[in-house]
C-alpha cells in the first residue's frame, strides 16, 4: 500500500546560504526591516510502498548532501488531519 | 593514449575537452554515453567535462552520480584510473564521493563568467607536471556554483596532504580568500581545484581547456624552460 512522504531538505546551519542572503537584501526593497536569518531549503514529496530504511537512503544518497543538507522525513496522512514525523 | 570522456545529458564543454585532448595528448576521446554500464577496456584517461548535466536538477551533479556509467567510473577511479573533472565534471566527481568536499554557491550570488588568475599548488601530477609549483595560468571560469566547501578538519587535511591542485589569485599572484578580487567565488582557502588523496582523480573549476595556447601569459617563466604554448598541461606518464 502506497504512503505519501514529504521529505524537508535544509542546509546545515552554518554553511552558507547564498540565496537565503540574497532574499534578506531584497527584503530590503520591499521596505521589510523586521525579518533576518532567510534559509532557503528543499521540499520533495512523493508515494511510496517501500520501507522507512529505503527512504531514509533515498534521502541520504539522492535528496540530499550529507556534506552540507540536513532533513526530516514525514509521512502525510491522506486525510490531511495530521502528519507523523518519523525520523529527523 | 586511450582518452575518454563521459557525456550525461546536458554537458555541454565535451567539444572543447576533444580539441584540447588532440591538441595536447594527440588522442581523440571515445565519446562514452553516461546510459552506457561499462567504460571501454584500457583506458588511460576519462575526462568528466563541464556542462548542465541534467540541468543541475536538484543540485549540480547530483542526478549524474547516479546514472549508469558511474560505477564504472568509481570503480576506474578506484582502481587508480586517471580521472579528470572539469568544472560540473568536479562537481559530480564530489557527489559521487571520489573527491571530498561540495561546490556551492558562489558568495556573490551571481553567476562569473570572466578569465581568473590560478597558482599552481601541485606540480606532480600527470596534468601539471610540465609547470612548476607557484607558476599563475589562465583560464576562464563560467559557473554559479563553484564556491568550494568541506569541514574543516578535510581542508586542513587537503592542504597537508598537497592535495590542493589551483588556488584562485590575483593577477599578480596574490592570494587573498576574502578579496574577489583574487577569489572570485568564496571557495575555502581560495581553493580552485583539487586531488584525491591518490592523486589519480582531479577536480577543478576553471576551463583550462578552452584557453589552449593563450593559458600561460607570454612572460610566464614556464616558457623559459622550454614549454610551448600549447604545453600548457602535459601529460608525462
Amino acid at each position: 500500500m502506497s504512503e505519501k512522504y514529504r521529505v524537508i531538505v535544509q542546509l546545515k546551519s552554518g554553511v552558507l546560504d547564498v540565496q537565503g542572503k540574497a532574499i534578506e537584501s531584497s527584503l530590503g526593497e520591499l521596505g521589510v526591516d523586521t525579518v533576518s536569518d532567510v534559509r532557503v531549503g528543499r521540499v520533495v514529496e512523493f508515494s511510496a510502498s517501500s520501507g522507512d530504511d529505503e527512504i531514509k537512503k533515498l534521502c541520504d544518497e539522492l535528496f540530499s548532501n550529507p556534506v552540507i543538507e540536513d532533513y526530516t522525513i514525514e509521512k502525510i496522512a491522506s486525510e490531511k488531519i495530521a502528519s507523523e514525523r518519523i525520523t529527523s | 593514449m586511450k582518452v575518454g570522456l563521459v557525456l550525461f545529458p546536458g554537458t555541454n564543454c565535451d567539444h572543447d575537452v576533444v580539441v584540447a585532448s588532440n591538441d595536447l595528448f594527440g588522442a581523440d576521446p571515445e565519446v562514452i554515453s553516461s546510459r552506457s554500464r561499462e567504460l571501454p577496456a584500457n583506458l588511460d584517461l576519462l575526462f568528466l567535462p563541464g556542462g548542465f548535466s541534467y540541468g543541475d536538477y536538484l543540485r549540480a551533479g547530483a542526478m549524474a552520480k547516479v546514472s549508469p556509467i558511474m560505477k564504472s567510473v568509481k570503480e576506474f577511479g578506484e582502481k587508480g584510473g586517471k580521472i579528470v573533472g572539469i568544472c560540473n565534471g568536479f562537481q559530480i566527481l564530489c557527489e559521487a564521493g571520489l573527491l571530498p568536499g561540495v561546490l556551492l554557491p558562489n558568495k556573490t550570488t551571481r553567476f562569473i563568467s570572466r578569465p581568473v588568475t590560478l597558482k599552481v599548488e601541485n606540480s606532480e601530477t600527470y596534468l601539471t607536471n610540465s609547470l612548476s609549483k607557484g607558476d599563475l595560468i589562465t583560464a576562464p571560469i563560467a559557473h554559479f556554483e563553484g564556491n568550494y566547501f568541506a569541514a574543516p578538519e578535510v581542508i586542513k587535511e587537503l592542504e597537508e596532504n598537497n592535495q590542493v591542485l589551483f588556488r584562485y589569485c590575483s593577477s599578480e599572484g596574490e592570494v587573498n580568500h576574502e578579496d574577489p578580487n583574487c577569489n572570485p567565488n568564496g571557495s575555502a582557502n581560495s581553493i580552485a581545484g583539487i586531488t584525491n588523496a591518490k592523486g589519480n582523480i582531479l577536480g577543478f573549476m576553471p576551463h583550462p581547456e578552452r584557453a589552449i595556447g593563450v593559458g600561460v601569459p607570454l612572460d610566464n617563466p614556464a616558457y623559459e624552460r622550454g614549454a610551448s604554448r600549447s604545453e600548457l598541461f602535459s601529460y608525462q606518464g
